[in-house]
């Protein structure tokens, strides 16, 4: 597995001891507003890190979504310095701008409270891109031989360490543009499902991801490559949806 | 379902028109690079383009690869930034289509025949 590069990449600014940090945090749902904080700067501080400062000294009513703290859940995303980020894996030295951050709820989502969203419509898209897999073995069956070195098991592979953190979906223009775009995170699980050669739903699911709202009206543009922290590739994922469906409808099967 | 099918077959077309354009636009500018570089005067090309059965074809699929490329996209672009309807867009992109390979082939006539 890619480590992430929030781990790897050395402190820029590192924490002298008695520093601050100031922290401005979204409090309240869509009428709400930033509110300042002052939060002691330690080493190897992480966005969380700070969020759970506020919490537990200032604000003890401050909502906020976290639960693995080592970037396996992908419940802590949020917008930092307007970018869409993992906050458990964020180092402050890397996004801190003159001693302060911003943190806000993810974009594209439904805000609930601070820096809380709404995840349910992320998730429903996954189900109706047909996220699902659909299999014809049973437990009495003979497990399945899937060949590792195949090339539709590198392409599930490339695709399948999602954490569903909901960074691409956040980050992706044309989520915002026309809100029914099943989005980079759902597209790309169904991808690794396209490429699972034991899955039987494959004519449902091309349906599902083609056309307006799926993998046609991606641009292309990659700015959830650019921001998954998992190091996945929608874009490409996508592209091959493409593919595959032109296919299909060319052997009039979609 | 017409939807999935419709963007789909659109996106193919995009995509083998694209294709077919990408050779045409090198093979076109090597052409013009040529013609001016070796000073050629309005006559001789015109010399050279009538009753030339090469140029004729080359240009007709040149032609009918921007009438199919163009339209896709501005069909797309009038339903993302101007909210327009599928239908009144593929309208409108069909008109285009025409109109493009109307006058790209007047040209190409009067390149060959005129
Ligand atoms: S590449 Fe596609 S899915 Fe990814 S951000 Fe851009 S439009 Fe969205
Ligand atoms: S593809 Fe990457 S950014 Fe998107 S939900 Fe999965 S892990 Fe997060
Ligand atoms: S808290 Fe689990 S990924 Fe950040």
């Amino acid at each position: 597995m890619p480590q992430a590069s929030a781990q790897a990449q050395p402190e820029r600014t590192p924490a002298r001891h008695g520093a601050t940090l100031r922290v401005s945090l979204w409090r309240g749902r869509d009428d709400g507003a930033f509110v300042e904080y002052e939060v002691p700067r330690l080493e190897s501080q992480t966005v969380l890190d700070v969020v759970t400062w506020v919490q537990r000294h200032r604000e003890p009513g401050l909502a906020y979504r976290f639960a693995c703290r080592v970037g396996m859940c992908g419940s802590c995303a949020m917008t930092v310095n307007g970018v869409a980020r993992w906050t458990c894996r964020t180092h402050v030295a890397e996004v801190a701008q003159d001693g302060h951050v911003q943190i806000a709820p993810l974009a594209n989502l439904p805000r609930v409270k601070d820096l809380v969203t709404d995840m349910r419509e992320f998730f429903d898209k996954w189900a109706r891109a047909q996220g699902r897999f659909f299999g014809a073995r049973t437990r009495h069956d003979e497990f399945a031989r899937v060949r590792p070195d195949s090339e539709a098991r590198q392409a599930a592979d490339a695709g399948i360490e999602c954490i569903g953190c909901g960074v691409c979906y956040a980050s992706c223009d044309v989520v915002t543009w026309r809100p029914d775009y099943l989005g980079p995170a759902a597209l790309n699980r169904a991808w690794t499902l396209v490429n699972d050669e034991r899955d039987t739903a494959q004519a449902a699911r091309l349906r599902a991801v083609a056309g307006d709202a799926g993998c046609h009206s991606c641009h292309s543009l990659g700015s959830c490559t650019e921001r998954c922290p998992k190091h996945i590739a929608p874009t490409g994922s996508i592209a091959g949806l493409k593919r595959v469906t032109a296919r299909a409808a060319i052997r009039g099967k979609l | 379902m017409a939807d999935v099918v419709r963007e789909t077959r659109r996106w193919y077309w995009q995509r083998v028109s694209a294709l077919v354009l990408a050779l045409c636009v090198l093979v076109h500018l090597a052409t013009i690079i040529y013609a001016v570089r070796s000073g050629l005067s309005a006559e001789a090309i015109l010399a050279r383009t009538r009753g030339s059965v090469t140029f004729a074809a080359f240009y007709t699929i040149f032609v009918a690869a921007c009438a199919v490329h163009v339209p896709i996209g501005i069909a797309r672009v009038a339903e993302e930034w101007l909210g327009l309807a599928p239908r009144t867009a593929d309208g409108i992109a069909h008109a285009l289509a025409l109109l493009l390979f109307v006058l790209g082939m007047s040209a190409v006539y009067a390149m060959v025949a005129g």
